[in-house]
C-alpha cells in the first residue's frame, strides 16, 4: 500500500481516528510520518494532517469532510490546543484524552493524580492511596531520623483520618508508623 | 478594606522575619482550581467570565480569613495600583493586565490572596516570611476545603484537579521559596546550583517569576511537576532541596569570609556607602546594593534587626510604590532620585558598619 501523502513510498504507519462520528484512515510512509509529527505521540490531528495534504492536491478523496474534533461543551479544538497549549474547559480533558498521557508523562513524569481529593468525591480507594503515600513519607523521615518532619506527616495522617472515615486496614498500618516515633 | 489602607500597611511577610530568614525571605504556596460547567477564563467569553466571577467572588469573600478583606475587580484599579499589587507578589503580572470579569480578594495581613479568573477560575496563594512552606500549605488547603463545600471543583479521578494548562494538572499546586543567595553568586557557584535543582525537577527563576532576571541575588525555587505526587511529598522534596541549598549558601559565605575577607568587606562597605549617600539610584543597582547590605546584616556588619529595614526597602523602592509615595506619575529620572532619597532617609539612623566580625583579629595569629 502506498503512502497517502507522498503517493510514492510504501506505507508503514496506519492510522484510524474517529471524529464526530466519522472514521478517517490514513496510511503513511516513515518519512511522511516523521514530517507530520505522527511519531510524536503528544497529540496530532489526523484530519488536520489530511487537510494539509489535500491542499497540496495529492490526497485521496476519502477526506470529504475534514472536520476537526471539537469539545461539545466549549467548542475548543485540537488545533486550539496546539496554538495555546491550554484547554478550553474541564470536559476537554475527556474529549482530547488521546495522546494526553504521553504529554503528561513528558511534563510530570507521571500520569495519575496522587494527592488531595475533594471530600465529596473521596472514595475508600483513593483515601487508602493517600494514606499509603503519607505513610511512605513518614517512614522515610523516621529512616532519616528527621523527627520534626515525621511528626508533621503524622499530623497530616491524623487530619486525613479525621476528615474521612477510613478502612480499618489503613488505620492499623499508620498506627504502627506512629508508634515507632 | 480600601486600597489606600492596604498600601499604608506593608504586608506582614514584607516586614517580619520567619524561620531561616537569613537565606529564605518568603515561602509561597498556590493552588489552581476551576469550577465545572464553565469554560476556563482564557477560552471563555467576557460574559462567561463575569458569570464565573459572580459565582465565586461572594463565596470567597465569606471565608473567615477574608473578614474585612480587600476585594476589587481588576478593571476598577488604575495601572499604578495594579503594579503595586504585582510588586508585592499579591497578583501575577498576567492578572494585572486582565479585563472585565477578573478580580482579586485578599486578607488584611496580605498573606492570602485569591485571584479570580486568572489562568484558572481560582488561583489561591498563601505567603509567609521565612521557610514556612508546610504552614502555608496547611492554611491554603484549609481554605480550599471550605470552598469545595460550596463550589463544584473540576476534578478527575485520574488527572486530579483539572486546570487550563496541563502543566498544573493534578494537585494544581506550585510551592516556592524566595532564596537570598549572595554567597553562591559571589563565589560563582550559583550556575551549578541552579543546574542541580533543574536536574531534579525544580525550577529556579528571578524575583518576579517566569521570565524575569535574578535581581538582588534573590532566586525563586519551585516544583515543576504537579501531577503524580501528593502535595505533602512535593513540599517535602522541595524543602529538602532548600535545606541543601541553604547549607551550600552558608558554606559559601563562611569560605568567602575565611578566604576573601577584604573582598567581602569591600563589597558590603561600598554598597552601604553608595546607598547612604547616592542621589540617584536606578532600580537594578539599588536592589543589588540592598542585597549586599542585607548580607552585611547576616555577617554582623550591621545589627541583625536592621535586616527588617533592608527587607522593606526591597519592595518600597519599586517603581509603582515610589509613584504612590509621590502621589503622581514619575519619569524614570524622577523615580531614581526619589528612590535614592527614600533609601538615604531609611538608612540614616543605621550605626557605622562594624567589620570586626569579618576581620580575623591580627594578634590571634601569633598565639
Amino acid at each position: 500500500m502506498k503512502c497517502d501523502v507522498c503517493q510514492q513510498k510504501e506505507a508503514s504507519i496506519f492510522l484510524t481516528q474517529i471524529a464526530e462520528g466519522k472514521m478517517h484512515k490514513v496510511n503513511l510512509c516513515d518519512s511522511c510520518a516523521q514530517e507530520k509529527g505522527v511519531t510524536n505521540p503528544t497529540g496530532f490531528g489526523l484530519t488536520e494532517m489530511l487537510g494539509d495534504a489535500a491542499a497540496a492536491g495529492t490526497v485521496v478523496k476519502r477526506t470529504t469532510s475534514p472536520t476537526e474534533r471539537t469539545c461539545p461543551d466549549c467548542g475548543f479544538s485540537q488545533s486550539d490546543f496546539k496554538k495555546t497549549g491550554r484547554f478550553g474547559c474541564s470536559t476537554c480533558y475527556q474529549v482530547f484524552s488521546d495522546g494526553l498521557d504521553a504529554l503528561l508523562e513528558a511534563m510530570h513524569k507521571h500520569t495519575r493524580h496522587r494527592g488531595k481529593v475533594p471530600a465529596r468525591l473521596a472514595s475508600t480507594k483513593n483515601m487508602q492511596e493517600r494514606l499509603n503515600e503519607l505513610e511512605e513519607g513518614l517512614q522515610a523521615c523516621i529512616g532519616s531520623q528527621n523527627f520534626e518532619k515525621a511528626a508533621w506527616y503524622r499530623d497530616q495522617i491524623a487530619r486525613l483520618k479525621e476528615d474521612t472515615p477510613v478502612a480499618p486496614a489503613a488505620q492499623a498500618m499508620s498506627q504502627e508508623g506512629a508508634e515507632e516515633l | 478594606m480600601k486600597f489606600e489602607t492596604l498600601l499604608r500597611k506593608p504586608a506582614e511577610w514584607m516586614r517580619s522575619t520567619g524561620p531561616s530568614h537569613e537565606i529564605v525571605s518568603t515561602s509561597r504556596v498556590r493552588l489552581a482550581r476551576n469550577i465545572t460547567g464553565h469554560p476556563f477564563p482564557g477560552w471563555g467569553k467576557h460574559q462567561e467570565r463575569l458569570a464565573v466571577m459572580g459565582i465565586i467572588r461572594p463565596i470567597v469573600e465569606q471565608l473567615p480569613e477574608m473578614r474585612d478583606s480587600f476585594s476589587e475587580e481588576m478593571t476598577s484599579l488604575n495601572a499604578i495600583q495594579k503594579q503595586v499589587l504585582v510588586e508585592r507578589h499579591l497578583v501575577s503580572r498576567e492578572h494585572a493586565a486582565k479585563g472585565p470579569g477578573c478580580a482579586t480578594v485578599m486578607n488584611r495581613q496580605q498573606t492570602v490572596s485569591i485571584m479570580i479568573n486568572e489562568e484558572d477560575h481560582l488561583r489561591m496563594q498563601a505567603l509567609r516570611p521565612g521557610l514556612q512552606l508546610r504552614a502555608a500549605f496547611e492554611q491554603l488547603s484549609g481554605i480550599d476545603s471550605v470552598l469545595e463545600q460550596k463550589l463544584d471543583f473540576a476534578f478527575d479521578e485520574n488527572y486530579g484537579y483539572l486546570t487550563s494548562c496541563p502543566t498544573n494538572l493534578g494537585t494544581g499546586m506550585r510551592a516556592s521559596a524566595m532564596l537570598h543567595l549572595p554567597g553562591l553568586v559571589l563565589s560563582e557557584q550559583i550556575g551549578q546550583t541552579i543546574q542541580g535543582a533543574n536536574r531534579i525537577g525544580l525550577a529556579v527563576r528571578g524575583l518576579y517569576g517566569e521570565g524575569t532576571e535574578a535581581l538582588a541575588n534573590l532566586f525563586q525555587i519551585s516544583n515543576q511537576a504537579t501531577l503524580g505526587r501528593s502535595e505533602e511529598a512535593i513540599i517535602d522534596h522541595l524543602e529538602t532541596v532548600i535545606q541543601d541549598i541553604m547549607e551550600s549558601e552558608r558554606n559559601a559565605r563562611f569560605r568567602l569570609v575565611e578566604e576573601k575577607p577584604a573582598m567581602i568587606m569591600d563589597q558590603v562597605g561600598r554598597a552601604f556607602a553608595i546607598l547612604r549617600y547616592a542621589h540617584t539610584l536606578p532600580s537594578k543597582e539599588a536592589l543589588n546594593l540592598l542585597s549586599l547590605t542585607r548580607l552585611g546584616c547576616d555577617l554582623g556588619v550591621f545589627a541583625p534587626e536592621d535586616a527588617e529595614i533592608v527587607n522593606l526597602l526591597l519592595t518600597e523602592i519599586q517603581p509603582a510604590h515610589l509613584q504612590v509615595e509621590a502621589k503622581r506619575r514619575l519619569s524614570a529620572e524622577e523615580r531614581d532620585s526619589l528612590r535614592a532619597e527614600i533609601i538615604r532617609r531609611n538608612l540614616k539612623n543605621l550605626p557605622e558598619p562594624d567589620f570586626n566580625g569579618i576581620v580575623p583579629p591580627r594578634d590571634s595569629e601569633h598565639e
